[in-house]
């Protein structure tokens, strides 16, 4: 199905729609631009996302497509304005929004357990005081998610890269956002983790209400799983669905 | 105090326990050594050795102003300036333009050269010297009472939170995701180091109260493998080596401070040992 930047309200009661995600949820960015100094990094973007729909970023380095994501997250100063709404009650929410990042500070021997890492992020009680059985059973729980919860009481810094990245998939949805970014979350990762990754990114979209951007360099995955796909160079080139970008002139002007 | 000096004496039957000057050095070391495990582990943690070298420093701008404007505590100006060097310092981090290490370096050799510069003026630093090495046997009661809140207040802070801080160390942007406010959080954890700093120079010394912070963080790092232990073996090694420190310094006569320190290093460079030991099994079995 395709989602149009002014999709009326019609459009998405006809909509096929997964069971698990509403698709009445809906994430509006208007007119976002991001400066530093003089420089402009990110201009007027506009995306228009809702829940249930797989959009991935892709375009070349120094697109801004990083930025981007860090201006959604609040983390950069940018211009425009982020809506967040529920189609239902035409009410403004608080967009819950989990991240998936493309790594973590971690050097050699880091003495950090994945619960410490895990819990750090969604607990209050002290890490370094003890371990809470309550919030273990939770961490546990939600490791299970994507078949992580033998690592545990593993050290974080002697996980692969695919293993850190289903603890990291499983801290982005505890509790369940409303908006997943991940950003370039197969760099450092081998062929069957990558499977691995695309199977659950499969499941987290049947299963759970939630909207995915993704910044991506794996234009395979982009046919198979977008739902829509942005081309982006400081501003929008093309969107629509991923044959329409990756057969576009326009991505065969960038990448070709 | 009585009642605690009496304890001290009854558990520690040695001679050097019948000088007050010794019980109140041992006092202060309990308090003192491990807070400095606590903090380390952070500090360590978020590579900001030579932040907190630079708050060390600082306490010598502290005290010449305090001089110049005739403030009559100069543990006052000390503190009021190391504060506001330390939220100074993330504030000039934050615009990522000029790498950290050089921009905590220039500040640093700036408020050290103006104190030293205030200081010196009509030859008198030689008054001023006892603070780069530190004096633990001159600390008072009262001193002591002080250390003992500020200890207690920053044990609340890492409880409440510690997990916050653990969090914004591993990813900024994750950290950010989950609401937890990174400036905010920072700068307390900022200013709770330049207290403990300001407050504990004097009895540690300018010259080595970084060490102080860093080896006992940076030796349980090396044989731990989670949270819980790296705080647990740096409170342990840091304790250790100031109770056995200030020990030694009293029967050979030297300073405290650098004999704590030699005695954390040593167990830190035996850490290291273990450390390669162990990883060394790891391989053979893997």
């Amino acid at each position: 199905m395709k989602v149009t930047r002014n999709m009326s309200h019609k459009h998405i009661k006809t909509a096929k729609l997964n069971e698990a995600a509403c698709g009445m949820h809906c994430l509006k960015m208007n007119n976002i631009s991001v400066r530093d100094g003089s420089q402009v990094i990110i201009d007027n973007v506009n995306l228009h996302i809702h829940c249930g729909k797989i959009t991935v970023i892709i375009g070349k380095n120094g697109a801004g497509k990083s930025t981007l994501i860090k201006a959604i997250l609040g983390e950069v100063k940018h211009e425009g304005t982020i809506e967040f709404s529920d189609l239902k009650n035409q009410r403004m929410e608080n967009l819950k929004i989990g991240y998936v990042p493309q790594y973590v500070n971690m050097e050699k021997n880091t003495p950090m357990s994945v619960y410490d890492l895990f819990a750090g992020y969604i607990s209050n009680s002290p890490i370094f005081f003890r371990k809470n059985p309550k919030v273990y059973r939770y961490v546990k729980e939600q490791l299970e998610v994507f078949e992580a919860q033998e690592l545990i009481d593993k050290r974080a810094c002697d996980l692969s890269g695919g293993e850190l990245q289903r603890v990291l998939l499983s801290i982005a949805i505890s509790p369940i956002p409303n908006l997943l970014l991940l950003d370039e979350p197969v760099s450092g990762i081998d062929t069957n983790g990558m499977q691995l990754f695309y199977k659950n990114i499969g499941k987290l979209k049947s299963n759970y209400d939630l909207a995915m951007i993704i910044v991506s360099h794996d234009f395979d995955f982009v046919r198979q799983y977008a739902d829509r796909v942005i081309l982006l160079d400081k501003t929008i080139v093309k969107e629509g669905t991923p044959e329409e970008v990756l057969d576009g002139e326009e991505f065969k002007r960038l990448f070709g | 105090m009585n009642i605690v000096y009496n304890i001290i004496e009854t558990i520690l039957p040695f001679p050097w326990v019948e000088y007050d000057f010794m019980k109140n050095a041992l006092l202060a070391v309990l308090i003192i050594t491990p807070l400095f495990g606590i903090l380390g582990t952070m500090i360590v943690n978020n590579r900001m050795a030579f932040f907190s070298d630079a708050l060390g420093h600082s306490a010598l701008t502290g005290l010449a102003l305090g001089t110049v404007f005739g403030i009559v505590d100069t543990n006052l100006s000390m503190l009021v300036f190391a504060i506001a060097f330390a939220l100074l310092l993330n504030r000039i981090k934050r615009r990522k333009t000029v790498s950290t290490d050089t921009v905590i370096s220039v500040f640093a050799s700036l408020s050290m050269a103006v104190g030293l510069v205030i200081l010196s003026r009509g030859g008198n630093f030689a008054k001023y010297s006892a603070l780069l090495v530190g004096d633990i046997l001159s600390i008072t009661t009262r001193e002591i009472i002080l250390l003992f809140i500020i200890f207690l207040l920053t044990l609340i802070f890492w409880f409440l939170g510690f997990n916050k801080l653990h969090a914004i160390s591993v990813n900024e942007s994750l950290a950010k995701s989950k609401n937890i406010n990174i400036r905010r959080l920072e700068d307390y954890f900022s200013v709770i180091i330049a207290i403990i700093v300001m407050f504990s120079v004097k009895w540690v010394g300018i010259l080595i109260i970084n060490a102080l912070l860093i080896l006992p963080a940076a030796a349980s790092r090396n044989i731990s493998s989670n949270v819980r232990e790296y705080h647990l073996f740096s409170i342990l090694i840091s304790l250790f080596s100031g109770i056995i420190g200030l020990i030694l310094s009293y029967y050979m006569s030297t300073a405290a401070g650098p004999t704590i320190v030699i005695i954390a290093a040593t167990i830190f460079f035996l850490t290291l040992l273990l450390q390669s030991l162990g990883g060394k099994g790891i391989d053979h079995n893997g």
